[in-house]
């Protein structure tokens, strides 16, 4: 059965964009100037306790600093949605890369949804190449690096550490190799929708392992790049401090957030009537990952933050107390979202069946995640600037929409089941014993 | 009113056949007495219709009993009785230094949840050690799968209505 798109989801999509584009709009028309900085500084003045012994040529700094954090504001605020739904297709199209590298038989009724929701990834990564772009332009300064008089020693600004690092963190290397990633994965995502529309009317199964192949090779390279990407777009961002493993907990906020969308899409779809062959067992599969991933990333949460507060090095440990300062809400509040709610509600077997309990979950491990990714990008960005309110939740409206769009406008491009897989009537009988 | 004593040992060689022997015999409304088989077998619980496993529900209390003791324990050994200076970090203070003890309340966690729901496990199936064996043959250690039965008259039919459900090996046991 061919998938149509409900003229109510695509006015539901088109109506996110419009908001979240005013929402953008005004956030980017409602920085404030340095003098409406400065008479909000004066007015909160009594707040600040230094300010008696603050010089006026001190005062004015930190005015101009504030000012540009607020500048960083509504780019920041669109950064961290464009990256965090291109993670989730980027994440999805690495779950989908498995299932066909593990020849996974289970899996092969959701195949449509997946590729669904990676067809997100091109416009999601050219978002997000343009907005580097821009960045490299210098029409934003949220890559600190950038700035050219960090690296000229006669600079009053200038910054040896940085400096070092040049080789590495310069504007058109850093563009070279966002485009190499980004079309990387496009190529495969582009081959594989191929080959699995090939296969459907094909009478052998020589698409089929052309893209096992594709897909084993396709996750070394992904390894190497999402954990590149990670230091490139995020972690440079703070291009002083450095994590061994901030690649892994990128992927474990990406894959739980990717496998979450993948139910909740499927659940949505099933409550329509389509996808008749995926039972229980399919999204109590789902489910269980879901599981598995949130307590795999606050394991690596965790492990970040314990080692760097255990050693207590000075460059490191910066990193953890801005976010023990400024954020210590969100910042201790998504381990709640991320960690202990999925916990509690997933822990029971027979939850993980219950299609209302998995969409709240759900729901709540992708406000988690997004809360990550602003924790991540925030700090470095705007500092204690910060706030959820017009920008952030309009970019976030706005890229829903398009994803929304794009995703289910791809589903009815293609029959929803994947008739000719050669392990489809495996996944069609998929029954997990423990359940009925 | 006289009980039976006699009991039908039915034996199979393949799981699936025995899943599917045990859902013929219960449609006929005999009464399995026990089955022995040499694995777990995904699926026979729910054959026999034997109710669902609380030990789900043990591992969750254990396991939070073993979080509450390695805070104790944590408390008592690095904060009351002998306070280490460890990095700089405050020896004072149970919170300010937890994230050093996060490892050992995982550990004891798990710990607590894995042994004591495996000593709860074997109380419940009435298993301690030098406990002579109970199963009645020792093929269902290795190969076969035993489906025990009690009957009282109509032996005869039992047993070549067990036959059809692919039994390999039927015998009659009278005590």
């Amino acid at each position: 059965m061919m998938y149509q798109l409900p003229n109510t989801l695509r006015n539901f999509a088109f109506a996110l964009i419009l908001i979240g584009a005013i929402g953008v709009i005004y956030g980017f028309l409602t920085v404030p100037t340095l003098e409406e900085v400065k008479s909000h500084e004066v007015t909160t003045e009594v707040a600040h306790q230094t300010s008696d012994n603050m010089s006026a040529t001190a005062s004015d700094e930190h005015a101009l600093h504030v000012l540009h954090q607020l500048q960083n504001r509504p780019w920041a605020a669109l950064y961290v949605a464009i990256f965090f739904f291109m993670m989730i297709a980027l994440g999805v199209l690495a779950f989908y890369a498995i299932q066909h590298a593990a020849q996974a038989g289970w899996s092969v009724v959701l195949f449509r949804v997946m590729e669904a929701i990676t067809a997100y990834l091109p416009f999601g990564t050219l978002l997000l190449f343009v907005f580097l772009i821009f960045s490299g332009l210098h029409f934003n300064h949220l890559f600190v690096w950038m700035d050219a008089d960090l690296l000229n020693p006669e600079s009053a600004k200038y910054d040896e550490l940085i400096a070092n690092k040049s080789g590495y963190l310069n504007v058109p290397f850093f563009l070279i190799r966002a485009a190499i990633y980004i079309l990387g994965w496009n190529l495969y995502r582009y081959f594989a929708r191929k080959f699995t529309i090939a296969q459907d009317t094909a009478t052998d199964d020589k698409n089929y392992f052309k893209l096992f192949k594709f897909s084993a090779a396709f996750l070394v390279f992904f390894i190497v790049t999402e954990s590149m990407m990670s230091w490139d777009w995020i972690m440079s961002l703070d291009p002083h401090w450095f994590s061994t493993l901030f690649g892994w907990y990128v992927f474990a906020s990406m894959f739980v957030s990717a496998i979450t969308t993948i139910a909740i899409v499927t659940i949505y779809l099933k409550s329509k009537g389509y996808l008749k062959n995926v039972n229980n067992s399919h999204i109590h599969d789902l489910a269980k990952f879901m599981f598995g991933f949130s307590v795999f990333w606050a394991y690596l949460w965790f492990s970040q933050f314990m080692l760097i507060w255990y050693a207590n090095i000075p460059e490191e440990v910066t990193y953890f107390i801005t976010r023990m300062n400024d954020y210590k809400i969100p910042f201790l509040g998504m381990v709640v979202l991320n960690l202990i709610f999925p916990l509690l509600i997933l822990m029971n077997s027979d939850y993980k069946k219950v299609y209302s309990l998995v969409i709240i979950t759900g729901i709540i491990i992708l406000i988690g995640h997004y809360v990550d990714i602003f924790v991540m990008v925030m700090p470095a960005t705007v500092g204690d600037q910060w706030l959820i309110g017009v920008p952030e939740i309009s970019s976030v409206l706005l890229l829903l929409g398009c994803f929304i769009y794009i995703v289910f406008n791809a589903l009815t491009k293609a029959p929803l089941l994947a008739k000719r897989n050669p392990f489809v009537k495996e996944s069609e009988k998929f029954h997990y014993y423990n359940i009925d | 009113m006289k009980t039976s004593t006699k009991k039908i040992h039915a034996l199979y060689n393949d799981d699936e056949v025995l899943l599917h022997a045990i859902k013929e015999i219960r449609e006929k409304n005999y009464k399995i007495d026990e089955v022995f088989t040499p694995f777990p077998v995904h699926g026979l619980e729910k054959a026999l219709g034997i109710p669902h496993t609380r030990l789900a529900y043990t591992a969750f209390i254990y396991g939070f009993i073993g979080l509450i003791f390695s805070i104790w324990m944590m408390n008592y050994i690095m904060i009351v009785d002998w306070p280490q200076n460890i990095g700089g970090k405050p020896n004072f203070s149970y919170y300010q230094n937890m994230p050093a003890f996060v490892p050992i309340m995982f550990e004891m966690t798990v710990f607590f949840a894995a042994h004591l729901m495996v000593i709860t496990f074997y109380f419940r199936s009435r298993l301690w050690p030098f406990k002579e064996a109970e199963n009645p043959d020792p093929r269902t250690t290795d190969d076969m799968f035993l489906v025990e039965l009690s009957v009282e008259d109509e032996a005869e039919a039992l047993k070549a209505f067990l036959n059809k459900t692919g039994a390999v090996e039927i015998k009659l046991i009278e005590n």
